[in-house]
């Protein structure tokens, strides 16, 4: 058969190679980390909760026969039934709240038998899918504020409930998907408003005496407008910036000031200021434990920070330092050569298809992925806040897992048929 | 136009990526290939240096009987943060305690330390430990820790022996980080004297702990670690069924017995009594026992053997006459009238009982007659061979000095005291350098006056005697057994000689034997040992005469020498000559004849406590003032 010869022709293998190095990279640093002597890397017993390698390998098993049936399902599948299957998600992610399993002390999971799932992890599948959906209709246009709502609203529906069943990490993922509506068009501004309003946020914190800022705002605002004085309208607009940045700085501070302790802890420990002792303990571990991995680190199940439980979380969260400490500078730089690597291949690919849909379904996979890949290695390193989300692909955890093939491998299908003319 | 925009967008996203990656990569050399620090840190986090705790050296006596060892208890200790799951009825019925003192026990290691381990229940017996042992995995949080205490099994020589307790903070902060807080060092006794040969050295162990400090191994197979040395077994001189007859003897007294060998300087008992059960000082309940003692007014914990000085008294008496006779001031035939009164510089002073007149010094030592003494004193320092008695009484004490009175004897113990022979730069003092006379001090010719020796130095002093000479210093450990090097190390002992000759030995030591056979000790003869000795009935101004008694058997080639001092009781021939003369019997002939076990019963049973108490604040220390 012709399709047959397609199928296999027309996939990225390339992509699929990287996807495979992750995940096997992921479970060789998930039985590091648990690992005892004599432990074997299939071993499945033990309670439900408690990471094991064997558990791990059941879902790689069960994730790849996934990704296979999903490239065998024929791509318009998910086009045609993008909003269907978005639309049967949101109610369902509602009823976990009420009626769902409780791990990890979050009323949010399904249980089928000995395995327990998180639907939040598969919401940003299904966001991608309804996003691509609509911004894929003729007609629409993202520079329109009718239409830009409606995207926003597609994105910030599952995100508001993913943040009131309590997962506050998984929520914030969903802010990505900005990237992707800049790529279709959205204003630079907002990309530029977004960067500043980070920008302002940390000078804010970081600031001796308030007043400082208020003066260098001030300044520059006064040398801008001498300099254009003949533009009355521009000197407007900066003065009106300037007041702007002034009191959105104050209104940072006053609500710093007025956070609670292990709030305030958090983002301290994020600017890298003295916290109580044993506040930082986590980030400290970490980098302890990537610091001292060296150059080529101390070798494969050798890594005392990881293998002494010094690092919480380490097979979750914190898998990044169990890597960088056993295989040092090396190993950090392969992880995130495969990670940017993937994410090339895929804009990449994104880029080429004649769909937009399928364009934007791309875009959503890279940004997801981004963004993980951003939070948890710059969380492992103590350049990122502490948000515990997992690393794709190589973080202990089924659901996960399960979602970004499931992500991944939906958008490889639509790339293999991006020849044909999907809707 | 459209086309470009998008195209330009894609760059952009492109770049936001490498621009993080770049920054996360640049955060990464710096962190792992730059900055050193992180490597000893996470060393420091997961490899822990672990003394390990050499065995104590054990303590047999002079037969190689054991008289100290260790023993082990077992601990329970707790870890709160990690008993949280811990199955608490099961262990309360395993320990026998009730729910309220697991939970006070909790709180109170909780308060020490929520993630370290304290102490959760001290000294439970093997049974229940190896009970807990069994049903450990059932108790997380919950391990046992095996400790050693010393254990003495006969009870006694607590003076000697000692005990072991915990360092205090001048000894950590002088031994360079050798000790830590709560490691147990010898106080006292031979614990204390040979503290570096029974305390063996510590060895060091890297251990790998993990976040909750529990041991997961050792680090680089035990590469860097090095063995503890065990300590050394003492082989001590003291023969300890010897110590506890003597123990027993004294009962109920104050006072000390010290027996010497005299050929060896080998201690075979002190004596040091009221005494206290030295297990007393072990374990857990040291502290409270330790303050009853310090606070007993009868002071066992006060070795009166070698601490306490007294005059001498009439033992003093050979020294005199050996002094004479080698100065050659008076002969071995030498009369001196008694008829109960001696006249001296216009004083009368009185024999202490009428007796025919002394003619030689072997009848004035067995009648112990002072006038004789007296004379013979006053015929030493009016020596007619020195200018000033400067020189005289200066020559004499140097004679003293020689059997090691008037300073420390270097017995190994932690300490001892000098005794005093007054110095010539003393009487000078005190009575212008013109103004002293042997009438002055003529109080020393009969053992009295400022004149202050030490059990031991006496009980040594007669052991010179029995030598014709010689003595070796007393101590009481004579082999050191170094368990780690698998050798044996005898302490060198030299001989240290008196400045007497050797001749005058045989007058004064046939007198001494006289004092028994026919003198003022025939009580206290024993059948077919030649037992030589002298008593004394030593003045103070604390009640009732010391008795004392000082003496040495067989008279040739004598196997010991002994001193017994037994305090407010009288004279010597009551209390110290029998108690004496039971000891010698028993040390030679291993067993008491039936005709004296009356005499040994009653020794046993006088109690003198009631007496001590009625005389109040009576110092152990007596002499002149
Ligand atoms: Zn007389």
């Amino acid at each position: 058969m012709r399709n047959n010869e397609k199928f296999t022709g027309n996939i990225d293998w390339l992509s699929v190679l990287i996807y495979l190095a992750l995940v096997l990279i992921g479970w060789a640093a998930i039985y590091s980390a648990v690992y005892t002597e004599g432990l074997s890397p299939f071993n499945t017993v033990g309670r439900d909760t408690t990471v094991n390698t064997g558990k791990q390998f059941q879902w790689i098993v069960a994730s790849l026969i996934i990704g296979a049936i999903i490239l065998i399902i024929d791509g318009k599948f998910f086009v045609t039934f993008s909003y269907a299957i978005y639309g049967i998600f949101i109610p369902l992610l509602i009823g976990v709240m009420f009626f769902g399993a409780i791990s990890h002390g979050q009323r949010n999971w399904i249980r089928i038998g000995s395995f327990q799932m998180q639907p939040s992890e598969l919401a940003k599948f299904t966001t991608s899918l309804a996003l691509a959906k609509y911004l894929s209709t003729l007609n629409i246009d993202i520079r329109k504020w009718k239409d830009k709502w409606k995207a926003f609203a597609i994105i910030g529906l599952p995100m508001i409930i993913v943040m009131v069943q309590g997962d506050a990490g998984s929520a914030i993922v969903f802010v990505v998907f900005a990237l992707v509506l800049f790529r279709e068009g959205l204003e630079s501004y907002f990309l530029i408003i977004g960067g500043s309003v980070i920008f302002l946020s940390v000078i804010a914190l970081v600031t001796p005496k308030l007043w400082y800022l208020w003066v260098v705002f001030l300044a520059v605002a006064g040398i801008l407008s001498y300099l254009n004085f003949k533009n009355r309208q521009l000197v407007y607009i900066i003065t009106g910036i300037a007041l702007v940045a002034s009191v959105y700085v104050t209104g940072v501070n006053f609500i710093f000031g007025h956070l609670k302790s292990h709030q305030k802890d958090r983002i301290n420990v994020l600017l890298g200021r003295e916290v109580e002792k044993g506040k930082d303990w986590n980030i400290r571990q970490s980098i302890i434990a990537i610091g001292s991995g060296g150059a080529i680190g101390k070798g494969y199940l050798q890594g005392t920070q990881t293998k002494l439980k010094f690092v919480p979380e380490q097979s979750t969260d914190f898998i990044f330092s169990s890597i960088g400490e056993e295989f040092g500078f090396a190993g950090s730089f392969l992880i995130i050569g495969l990670f940017v690597g993937l994410l090339m291949r895929l804009m990449y690919l994104a880029e080429r298809q004649r769909s937009k849909y399928s364009r934007v379904y791309g875009y959503c996979v890279v940004s997801i992925l981004f963004f993980h890949f951003l939070i948890n290695i710059g969380m492992a390193i103590g350049v990122a806040p502490v948000i515990g989300i997992p690393l794709p692909f190589i973080s202990y955890g089924g659901s996960s897992l399960l979602a970004f093939t499931l992500l991944l491998f939906v958008f490889l299908r639509l790339d293999s048929q991006r020849l044909e003319v999907l809707r | 136009m459209n086309k470009d925009l998008f195209q330009n967008r894609y760059n952009v996203v492109r770049i936001i990526i490498v621009v993080f990656a770049a920054i996360f990569l640049l955060r990464l050399a710096y962190l792992q290939l730059f900055e050193k620090k992180y490597d000893k840190i996470a060393f420091d986090n997961a490899i822990k240096e672990v003394e390990v705790y050499p065995t104590r050296g054990l303590v047999y006596d002079r037969k190689g009987e054991l008289i100290v060892y260790n023993e082990a208890i077992y601990d329970i200790m707790v870890t709160p943060r990690l008993a949280k799951t811990a199955d608490s009825a099961k262990i309360c019925s395993l320990l026998k305690v009730t729910m309220e003192e697991y939970s006070g026990r909790m709180a109170k290691a909780r308060q020490y330390s929520t993630h370290k381990p304290s102490v959760f229940m001290k000294q439970v017996s093997l049974e229940d430990y190896q009970r807990f042992q069994e049903a450990q995995y059932l108790f997380p949080g919950f391990d046992g820790q095996v400790r050693t205490i010393r254990k003495y099994p006969h009870n006694c020589a607590a003076v000697i022996l000692g005990d072991v307790g915990e360092v205090d903070d001048n000894l950590i902060k002088s031994s360079n980080g050798y000790y830590k807080p709560g490691d147990y060092v010898g106080q006292s006794g031979l614990e204390k004297y040979y503290e570096k040969e029974l305390g063996g050295t510590q060895g060091k162990k890297f251990i790998y702990v993990d976040v909750h400090n529990r041991e997961q191994g050792s680090f680089a197979e035990g590469k860097y670690d090095t063995a503890a040395r065990a300590g050394d077994n003492l082989y001590s001189t003291i023969d300890i069924k010897l110590q506890e007859y003597g123990e027993q003897l004294m009962q109920n007294k104050k006072g000390s017995i010290i027996a010497i060998e005299p050929e060896t300087g080998e201690i075979l008992c002190m004596v040091s009594s009221p005494g206290y059960d030295p297990n007393l000082l072990c374990g857990a309940i040291r502290g409270e026992n330790f303050k009853k003692l310090v606070f007993d007014s009868l002071k066992p914990l006060y070795n009166r053997a070698t601490l306490a000085t007294y005059s001498p008294g009439s033992t003093f008496k050979p020294m005199v006459g050996l002094i004479a006779l080698n100065e050659e001031v008076q002969g071995e035939v030498y009369t001196v009238p008694c008829n109960g009164f001696y006249p001296f510089a216009g004083l009368s002073l009185k024999c202490s009982h009428h007796h025919p007149w002394a003619t030689n010094i072997e009848y004035a030592l067995a009648q112990s007659c002072n006038p004789y003494f007296w004379q013979t004193f006053r015929n030493a320092i009016e020596n007619p061979k020195y200018d000033h008695i400067q020189d005289s009484y200066g020559k004499w004490s140097d004679y003293c000095r020689s059997f090691g009175f008037g300073s420390k004897l270097g017995v190994d113990l932690p300490s001892e005291s000098r005794g005093n022979i007054p110095s010539v730069n003393y009487f000078n003092k005190v009575y212008g350098e013109k103004g002293w006379h042997s009438s002055t001090i003529i109080s020393l010719g009969i053992g009295q006056g400022e004149i202050l020796v030490t059990p031991i130095q006496l009980a040594n002093f007669y052991a010179a005697v029995g030598n014709h000479g010689w003595y070796v210093r007393p101590h009481l450990v004579k082999t050191l057994q170094q368990v780690h090097e698998k050798k044996d190390v005898k302490p060198e002992m030299k001989k240290s000689y008196a400045t007497i000759d050797t001749r005058w030995y045989v007058p004064v030591n046939d007198g001494l034997r006289q004092v028994v056979e026919a003198g003022t000790a025939t009580e206290s003869k024993i059948e077919g040992i030649s037992l030589c000795g002298k008593t004394g009935t030593v003045q103070n101004s604390h009640g009732d005469h010391h008795s004392v008694f000082a003496g040495f058997a067989p008279k040739d080639h004598p196997k010991i020498a002994i001193a017994v001092i037994v305090e407010n009781a009288g004279f010597g021939a009551t209390f110290a000559c029998p108690i004496a003369s039971l000891m010698v019997e028993r040390y030679i002939n291993d067993t008491v004849a039936d005709n004296r076990i009356a005499k040994q019963q009653k020794m046993i049973e006088t109690n003198l406590l009631e007496k001590y108490a009625q005389g109040k604040n009576m110092p152990i220390t007596n002499g002149h003032h």
